[in-house]
């Protein structure tokens, strides 16, 4: 993608861009504030979150407009706001910046796209929140913690500069902590927050080393910087030149690390190990956090970065759809790791999620797996492919989250699918909505979005030019998708009842965001087809037309159907074998009877957990014990040896203090007393001793002033 | 040397003579009676030196030694009762007039 | 040096002596009588004619009969058991000793001083002439005790008053509860 020929370098800023700073901006001062207010003051703190983030909405609506209005009229928009931060003061890199840190916001497609989402899904999820902790007890904490994260998430998006992008990105990190750690008195709640925060910290460790080799290549962090930027040409092509290690270039490596971060935020394998148990937060959380934003960072940066990325390959389309064959020859050795990267977690994910139990965590493996499908087609397809399913799968995973929420606020807390059942009856409203969100998650064609956005992916796929093996694993995930999604509805709302109380609809407040996300569960579809490519375009800033030509691509249609057989394969089967009568809780899965060694497996998520307890973990445990050895042994004894001989100075210093000065001192009066006792010897108290001193001493006396006179 | 001795002379070493005398018993003697009977003779030597000198001095119309010496014997007077009155006190309260059992000063 | 100063010298020197050595306290009273009698007469030899009959008066007449007295209220006449003399009487010897010999030395050593002084080619023996006895009356004592001395006399007189009142407050009987 050369940005240089589609995007107009801007002078000035307009308005909306002058002030994108206010986005993320007014919901971290909403959490300032209602982190002053007390417990009781739930109204309150609910409707500060609230009224931020519709302000924030509003101007990514605004600021969406524009940018529309802007392509529209051919005039591709790309601000950016940038000032400096703090002065280095030393020539870096090739760049002839003076060394000053910069930050800044941008306003292109890319970030008026996700703004709107972000602040849009994150609002829907703030109304759902309202009724889902209505009886929670710490209310205000949580929707402190959530405006901070709605806040950190809108500046994720809006930074221009890499550092800014850094900052807002771990206090995305720092709010999930908080929020899966929300109820902390549960110790499992407590270690998944560790767990999400300490793995997603590995991967930053590489991507803080990305950020510092890329400064110290380019000499600025800022993206766009009217041609100064690091990932426009002029610091590509410097990057290019740069070699590092292993064959990759300085641009490649970069782009590694910066995946690095990527990947643990965005749970990919081997990094996806939090995700699952981040569940055990609250639903509201998982749909935001866990399903629509935070894990989308890790996809976003690596659309933000994409130059970076790309750099080196030679013209590297942004979609299929538009003229074959401009995918050309070969592709950069980043991409390529994306992809594989991208490919297996989609699998490898989806397999696990067939074998589990909790509702929310087949929603969270299925999350891990759709990841993947998201790098899968950042890496093969560019950002529009990528994105475009990172936009639909905001929208029906949260949908599905929530509405896994309202079954569970229904169940009152019952989470296992196995003594859920027959809820169709009991919750319509649920139902439908849960229905709609699972056919888009499995791309049910035509009517759902998720059909034209995973169809995307897999035609990229297609015409990968480095390998086929990517298409055969994603076409085999839509086919597990397809199969466990069904495994769950069957087990959640057909069959009959095998809970313990009977289940309720959910309230409004809690089924309208539902009906809203189903609504663009379908819709959006609609600005991704190839017949109207008008998300590809606008992300692109080229002009658009609807054309049934595209349909006409070669091997299009065939794709279509292909994926259209796989879904209803996978549903097929997923029905055949859970349809009908789900088995009570006591009685083992189908599956489990069918393939035992292969259910075991998959139940135990594939043993990467215990892999890790075995390696990283007892690792850390012996060096954590081994430094506390030396803390205590050799530290400490350092410190009590030094402390000892202090402790023998003083006492040699209280030595002579006691006996030398106090002892000197002390003899000396002593020997005053008893010299004074013989000089008072001379006051004998008898006056005739007195009279001949005085005698003696006038007989002296006038014998010297008598010779002296004399003389 | 004795050719030598004026008149003067000897009355001046007269007067050292009885002075000294009168120091040693001051000195000397235990009873505090005794060291003042010592003073009195030793003013008394100075009188004589007063008057010698003025008799063998210049000008000895202005009558200065002489008024000197009455005024010196008038003091001695004085000062005899008073000592002689503090004699009898110091009896009074330590029972004795042995000057070396009195020495309550003693430092 | 006439006889008569050289008798007188014994005399008073003798009675001196006499004073500060003998045992008995009354008797030491009594030769120091002896020896104001003798300066008083060497005062009359030296033409002091007010000076030795104020001796007489004064000395003799009430300072000798205070100290008689003294003695007997003291009751001095008894002899202590250590001796009359202090146990350290060597030291106040010395000390006298030494007192006589820088006197003696000062008088010796002035001598051709005085000598000089007195009259230049006069002999030893001619006193009288280079020393003409002086005119003393006693109006001019008078005269000179009213006139150029009356402020030491009138402090004299103050002395006198302050030292009786002195003496009989402190050889007075203390009151019985003030013990």
């Amino acid at each position: 993608m050369q940005d240089a020929v589609l995007f107009t370098p801007q002078l000035k800023a307009s308005p909306i861009a002058e002030i994108l700073w206010l986005i993320p901006a007014l919901p971290v001062a909403a959490a300032a504030v209602t982190a002053l207010l007390g417990r009781s003051r739930r109204k309150t703190s609910a409707t500060l979150a609230m009224v931020s983030l519709s302000f924030s909405l509003l101007l990514s609506l605004l600021a969406f407009a524009h940018v529309v209005s802007g392509w529209a009229h051919g005039a591709a928009v790309r601000e950016t706001v940038n000032f400096t931060w703090m002065q280095v003061g030393m020539q870096v890199g090739t760049q002839s910046g003076a060394g000053s840190v910069d930050l800044g916001w941008v306003l292109d497609p890319l970030s008026a796209v996700m703004l709107v989402m972000v602040s849009f899904v994150s609002l829907l999820i703030f109304i759902y929140s309202i009724g889902y902790m209505a009886h929670e007890g710490n209310f205000t904490r949580f929707f402190c913690f959530l405006s901070l994260f709605a806040g950190a998430m809108l500046g994720v998006v809006a930074a221009n500069s890499l550092l800014l992008l850094f900052i807002c990105w771990e206090l995305v990190g720092l709010t999930s902590y908080l929020l899966i750690g929300f109820w902390y008195e549960r110790p499992a709640a407590v270690a998944a927050a560790k767990k999400a925060f300490l793995t997603t910290r590995m991967g930053d460790v590489f991507f803080l080393l990305g950020i510092v080799w890329l400064f110290a290549q380019t000499g600025t962090l800022l993206f766009y910087n009217h041609g100064a930027g690091s990932i426009e040409p002029t610091a590509l092509a410097g990057l290019l030149a740069a070699p590092a290690a292993l064959g990759l270039t300085a641009a490649g490596a970069i782009g590694l690390l910066i995946f690095c971060g990527a990947a643990g935020k965005s749970g990919q394998f081997p990094l996806h190990v939090w995700l699952p148990d981040a569940m055990e937060g609250p639903t509201p959380v998982s749909a935001l956090i866990h399903a629509a934003t935070m894990v989308a960072a890790g996809v976003f940066l690596i659309a933000r970065v994409y130059p970076l990325m790309a750099a080196g390959a030679p013209l590297l389309a942004t979609g299929v759809l538009t003229q074959a064959g401009r995918l050309a020859a070969g592709t950069t050795t980043a991409l390529t790791v994306v992809t594989w990267v991208g490919a297996f977690t989609a699998v490898f994910a989806a397999l696990i999620a067939v074998a589990q139990n909790d509702i929310k965590r087949i929603l969270a493996y299925s999350t891990i797996s759709q990841l993947g499908y998201m790098m899968a087609g950042l890496g093969m397809g560019g950002v529009a492919v990528g994105l475009f399913h990172l936009i639909t799968h905001a929208f029906f995973k949260a949908l599905l989250f929530m509405g896994a929420g309202s079954v569970i606020h229904g169940c009152h807390g019952e989470q296992d699918v196995r003594r859920m059942g027959g809820l169709r009856s009991d919750m319509p409203l649920t139902f439908l909505t849960y229905a709609i969100g699972m056919l888009a998650l499995c791309g049910f064609p035509l009517l759902f979005s998720g059909f034209w956005s995973k169809d995307g992916i897999l035609e990229a796929a297609r015409h990968w030019s480095v390998a086929r093996t990517p298409f055969y694993m994603l076409v085999l995930g839509v086919l597990l998708t397809a199969f466990y999604m069904t495994r769950q509805v069957a087990y959640v709302f057909f069959g009959y009842w095998r809970g313990s109380k009977s289940a309720q609809e959910s309230p409004a407040v809690m089924t309208a965001p539902l009906g809203i996300l189903a609504f663009f569960a379908m819709a959006l579809g609609l600005i991704g087809t190839p017949a109207w490519p008008w998300f590809r375009a606008f992300l692109d800033g080229r002009a658009v037309g609807f054309m049934w030509r595209g349909f006409m691509e070669p091997g299009l249609l065939t794709l279509m159907a292909v994926s259209a057989a796989v879904v209803f394969l996978g549903l097929g089967l997923g029905w055949r074998f859970y349809g009908g009568q789900a088995p009570r809780p006591e009685e083992p899965d189908i599956l489990e009877k069918t393939v035992p060694w292969a259910w075991a497996g998959l139940r135990g998520r594939l043993y990467v957990d215990e892999f890790y307890g075995v390696t990283v973990v007892a690792f850390y445990r012996w060096w954590a014990r081994a430094a506390d050895w030396l803390d205590r042994r050799l530290w400490g004894g350092v410190v009590a040896g030094v402390a000892s001989l202090f402790g023998r100075w003083a006492g040699l210093s209280r030595f002579l203090d006691t006996n030398v000065v106090d002892g000197g001192f002390d003899k000396g009066c002593e020997e005053l007393g008893v010299g004074g006792g013989l000089l008072a010897r001379v006051q004998t108290g008898r006056v005739q001793t007195y009279l001949r001193i005085l005698a003696g001493a006038v007989a002296a006396l006038a014998a010297i002033l008598i010779w002296s006179s004399r003389s | 040397m004795i050719g030598q001795i004026t008149p003067l002379i000897g009355y001046l070493l007269v007067a050292a003579l009885v002075f000294s005398i009168g120091l040693a018993g001051a000195l000397t003697r235990r009873n505090a009676i005794l060291v003042l009977i010592g003073i009195e003779l030793m003013l008394n030597a100075a009188n004589l030196n007063l008057i010698a000198l003025w008799r063998y001095g210049p000008h000895p119309e202005l009558l200065t030694g002489m008024i000197f010496a009455i005024f010196s014997i008038a003091v001695a007077a004085a000062e005899a009762a008073v000592g002689l009155g503090l004699v009898i006190q110091v009896h009074r309260h330590a029972r004795t007039t042995d000057l070396d059992a009195i020495n309550r000063m003693k430092g | 040096m006439s006889l008569i100063f050289y008798l007188l010298a014994v005399l008073t020197v003798a009675g001196g002596l006499a004073a500060v050595l003998l045992k008995n306290t009354v008797h030491c009273a009594l030769a120091l009588t002896v020896a104001f009698a003798g300066l008083a007469l060497l005062f009359l030899n030296l033409d002091a004619q007010f000076a030795g009959f104020a001796q007489i008066l004064v000395y003799i007449g009430a300072v000798a009969i205070l100290v008689v007295f003294a003695i007997l209220l003291t009751k001095g006449s008894e002899t202590p058991q250590g001796g009359v003399f202090s146990r350290s009487w060597l030291v106040g010897i010395a000390a006298a000793a030494a007192v006589f010999a820088v006197l003696g030395w000062a008088v010796v050593a002035s001598a051709p001083r005085l000598l000089g002084a007195a009259a230049p080619a006069a002999s030893a023996n001619s006193t009288t002439a280079a020393n003409p006895a002086p005119a003393v009356t006693v109006e001019q004592i008078g005269r000179a005790l009213a006139g150029r001395y009356v402020l030491p006399l009138e402090i004299v007189a103050v002395l006198l008053t302050v030292a009786l009142i002195g003496a009989v407050i402190v050889a007075m009987h203390e009151k019985e509860e003030a013990k």
